[in-house]
């Protein structure tokens, strides 16, 4: 290292021995850190448990996946990867500290030797690009302003002012490491890097300036050092000590929602005085970490439809707003106070009630904050109290007495099979276990009464006979499978659904489960236990087409163009974005082009189920919004696979004026107008995968 | 305040698909819940005991099966739930009801007795005839209550056109209560489950001390029940719903409801 500059320790400052300076620099600022630490874990403590030291092996996978390589953040191209480079400089920079901590103590250093050598060269050019992603970010934050980070005055305050302030403390960090450095002339730097070109600047400079540099900045880095540390509990800097254990603790299974309270099963849940979060500790104490650790950047609101269609709801103000109120319920300085209702005080009815729980902000989140499971749990707390909006109350109850929202009979629920020209063709058995059979079409409450679903119901069953299912219903033994109504806050008739729903299944000894209502699908397979394999009518078409076993007639419209909408129940929820396009592809001549939203980004209809019972104040229809995206990659047919994009996108062709020159279809009634029966149409084709057709 | 309110269970006509059968309508596979204005009645009686104080009595005159609507109104917070039944009140008129009423709350002290406007298969006349029976004033289609922890009750009510009158009503009294004067609470599965097991206190008619009543004492009987004949000039469409729809449009262009 450099020449003639004296060891740290040996250094004064006013007099005092650097020695006493830094240790009581260090002292103070871990003393400060562990109180702040200390009175942040208060609220988590006493927060509602949670399972989540469970799996540890998936969960380090997935800290490797999501934390140290930063998987979700290339979805926002250029600020994602600016912030894996400024990541990447942290963790090198983080053991950089440590060693600039102990040269406070050590006697006079000599590193020489390649591995020094690499290291210098890494912490140099890491430096470097962290002071430049930090100019660059300022910059984003104080001139190119992106809306997303806009706050509305209602929602809180801006956190401009801290993130710009937290940010440039960085920077001084990385400046002052690197003045420390260049004082040292003789010190083999990185090339170009930020303390070669202070280096260079600082020869022909006295022994008093560069001694004076070399101490001072080594001071303002461990001061800042300490600042940073201890200023991050207190806004959205606080994810980068959080999100490790966010990530770590992240929730592992989709689709599902989270039990009323862990730990309590369902038979004691009436012991409990009341359910569902109400007040701030009523949450989990994962989704306590989960306010702490958002870094606000607004890309779970980006991707809302609720924002998009002007909603109440922004899933960003939402942990924002939690993250404040935890602050100021559990102050550092000061008495507790967290006696407060959540709605009504923090957070709006309206905001509660506006999600469609369509999962687009949890797909988007790089450090994998839950909104879903907080939605519901809110809501719970809301049906618990009774405070259950007026349009939904007559669908509940009915619900709870005839088993489908609409309060129609349940003798009628098989209706759907009694139309004139399909009894004649197509045989539905009603399952009651005397006779076996080996599926079950799960129809669920809409497409089994709906008058426009119930042609979806007739093309499934057309279909499933086509691939020769041995199927039948449930008739007037199924009730509605409980999906919206979980998602909505009511649990216990959620569980009555169930359990009425599996004993009927399980009485008809059927050993797979299929369905074309995503809901009902999601409902099955990750809120039941205990039943055969469910799979989507999708998965089922797609399975004969990669057998060769079906063949489809080529489209007869050539000037149609389809795009695929992805229901969220399907896709985010399950994953299942390839079966339903691999049975498009399978149509010869079918022209299929995408929307920029598609797949994880799909964007929601407006909400299924209960949802379409609920009145929102919002400025434009979600619904139509989607039309719109449809129209604009140039198609004029959408295909969806679930009953409820059907009804909302149907009505936003009406509303967006798209009428004539848009129109839905169900997969299932596409393949069943395409499937060729028999020796028809198809006779001179093979189909070769791919959408390729060969003759 | 001490309020009592009475509460009917009636078909529910959201749910079902009523038929006529004979002088009544057919009951198999019906599903019942509590009249909706009596569902506000006990919302509003409820806000008033958490403002003021006091207790919520819900009292039927029924058989057992009406015990559903009295358990679903104590899930919504009322405290007690009182089930008035013997065989001897079967086929009463709107008089006899009142009548049996009547003597519940002479045997207790309610300061306020509140039935909901109308019934859906009702007359509107129990809450009318019964403040009369009582000699309470009466006050019809209530649609706010204003208290002042005195002897009076501030009062408003909805007229024809859309005008509202404010009145001033010494207490005790009876008031029929319109829909629209609150929002009632959500009842959830969970809140019947907890009051499942409460126990229903019942009175007879000996218990009562009420003679009379029942279809022998009726001085109203039902001869009929039946849809009215379509009248001339009506026009029934029977097609499918777009033809209906283009049907209904034409039709409206054509007597000038719409250009």
């Amino acid at each position: 290292m450099g020449e003639g500059l004296p060891p740290l320790a040996q250094t004064a400052y006013w007099s005092i021995p650097g020695t006493w300076v830094f240790l009581a620099a260090h002292i103070t600022g871990l003393l400060c850190f562990a109180f702040i630490a200390y009175k942040r874990l208060t609220p988590l403590l006493g927060a509602a448990a949670d399972i989540r030291f469970d799996r540890p092996l998936e969960r380090i996978g997935r800290l490797a996946k999501y934390w140290l390589a930063q998987w979700k953040h290339p979805r926002y191209l250029g600020t994602g990867v600016l912030h894996i480079f400024l990541f990447a400089g942290f963790l090198i920079l983080i053991t950089r500290a440590f060693v600039m901590f102990f040269l406070g103590f050590a006697g006079p250093v000599h590193v020489n030797g390649m591995l020094a050598n690499a290291y210098i060269y890494l912490t140099n050019y890491a430096a470097t690009i962290v002071v430049g992603c930090v100019a660059i970010f300022i910059f984003r934050r104080l001139v190119m302003l992106p809306a997303r980070y806009a706050v509305p005055p209602d929602r809180g305050k801006p956190d401009t002012a801290m993130a710009v302030f937290l940010i440039s403390q960085i920077g001084t960090l990385m400046v002052a490491d690197s003045c420390f450095e260049a004082a040292h002339l003789a010190a083999p730097l990185a090339p170009f890097s930020l303390p070669w070109m202070i280096q260079n600047a600082l020869r022909g400079s006295s022994q008093a300036t560069l001694v004076g540099v070399y101490q001072w900045t080594y001071l303002l880095y461990v001061v800042t050092f300490y600042v940073l540390l201890n200023f991050r509990p207190f806004g959205m800097e606080f994810h980068v000590i959080t999100s490790v254990f966010s990530v770590y603790f992240g929730r592992l299974d989709k689709g599902t929602v989270k039990p009323v309270r862990y730990g309590v099963d369902e038979a004691q849940l009436e012991q409990l005085s009341s359910l569902g979060v109400k007040k701030i500790t009523d949450f989990t104490w994962k989704h306590i970490l989960d306010f702490y650790s958002c870094a606000d950047c607004g890309r779970c609101s980006d991707n809302c439809p609720a924002v998009a269609a002007g909603r109440a709801l922004s899933p960003r103000f939402i942990t924002t707003k939690g993250r404040d109120y935890v602050f100021h319920s559990h102050p550092v300085i000061g008495a507790q106070n967290n006696g407060h209702a959540l709605v009504g005080h923090v957070y709006s009815e309206d905001e509660i009630w506006g999600c469609t729980t369509c999962g687009a902000c949890e797909e988007e989140c790089p450090l994998l904050i839950e909104y879903i499971d907080k939605i519901v749990d809110l809501r719970r707390g809301l049906v618990d109290d009774g405070a259950v909006p007026q349009t939904l109350q007559k669908p509940l109850k009915a619900l709870e007495s005839r088993g489908n929202p609409y309060g129609k009979m349940e003798k009628k629920r098989a209706d759907w099979t009694k139309a004139a020209d399909f009894q004649s063709s197509c045989r539905v058995p009603t399952l009651t276990g005397a006779e076996p059979a080996e599926t079950l079409y799960f129809v669920d409450s809409i497409t089994s009464y709906d008058d426009r679903m119930q042609g979806v119901a007739r093309s499934t069953a057309r279909l499933l006979v086509r691939v020769n299912a041995n199927f039948g219903i449930l008739g007037a033994a199924e009730k509605d499978s409980g999906h919206e109504v979980r998602r909505f806050g009511e649990e216990y008739l959620y569980m009555a659904l169930r359990d009425h729903n599996t004993e009927a299944i399980r009485r008809t000894g059927v050993r797979r489960i299929v369905t074309s209502d995503p809901h009902a699908y999601n409902a099955l397979k990750n809120d039941y236990t205990g039943l055969p394999p469910v799979e989507h009518i999708s998965e089922t078409l797609a399975a004969q087409v990669r057998k060769g076993a079906v063949r489809f007639k080529p489209v007869e419209d050539r000037e149609a163009v389809y795009v695929y909408h992805d229901p969220c129940y399907l896709g985010r929820h399950n994953g299942l974005y390839d079966a339903p396009r691999m049975v498009l592809d399978a149509i010869p001549g079918l022209k299929r082009v995408e929307m920029q939203r598609s797949r994880d980004r799909s964007f929601c209809c407006g909400g299924g189920g209960l949802m379409l019972f609920c009145e929102h104040k919002e400025e434009e229809r979600v619904g139509v919004l989607r039309a719109r995206m449809a129209a604009e990659c140039g198609a004029n047919t959408i295909v969806t696979a679930c009953p409820y994009c059907m009804v909302n996108l149907e009505d936003a062709i009406k509303v967006a004026g798209l009428e004539g020159k848009m129109s839905v279809i169900d997969l299932a009634e596409l393949a069943d107008r395409q499937i060729a029966r028999g020796s028809e149409g198809a006779e001179n084709l093979e189909y070769s995968g791919g959408g390729v057709w060969k003759s | 305040m001490e309020i009592l309110v009475c509460v009917k269970r009636v078909p529910d006509l959201s749910e079902n698909e009523l038929e006529l059968n004979g002088s009544d309508i057919e009951r198999d596979g019906l599903v019942y819940s509590v009249n909706e204005p009596d569902n506000y009645a006990v919302e509003e009686a409820l806000r008033m005991v958490q403002d003021s104080g006091g207790h919520v009595t819900v009292a039927t005159v029924g058989g057992s099966d009406d015990e559903e609507v009295l358990r679903r109104e104590m899930a919504m917070g009322a405290n007690t739930g009182v089930l008035l039944s013997d065989d001897a009140f079967e086929g009463s008129d709107g008089r006899g009801v009142a009548t049996i009423l009547k003597a519940y709350v002479q045997k207790n002290n309610f300061d306020l007795i509140l039935t909901g406007v109308e019934a859906d298969d009702g007359a509107a006349q129990v809450g009318g005839m019964l403040a009369a029976m009582l000699d309470y004033p009466f006050a019809s289609l209530v649609t706010s209550i204003e208290q002042n922890g005195g002897k009076t009750i501030k009062i408003s009510r909805e007229i024809e056109g859309g005008a509202k009158e404010l009145n001033e009503i010494d207490l005790p009294c009876v008031l029929s209560i319109q829909t629209g004067i609150n929002e009632p609470r959500y009842v959830g599965m969970r809140g019947l489950k907890q009051v499942a097991s409460r126990e229903i206190p019942e009175y007879d008619a000996a218990a009562l001390g009420v003679a009379g009543v029942g279809a022998a004492g009726a001085k109203v009987t039902r001869l009929d029940y039946f849809l009215p004949p379509a009248g001339a000039g009506a026009e029934m469409l029977g097609g499918d719903r777009d033809e209906n729809i283009a049907r209904v449009i034409e039709l409206l262009k054509a007597k000038g409801g719409v250009s």
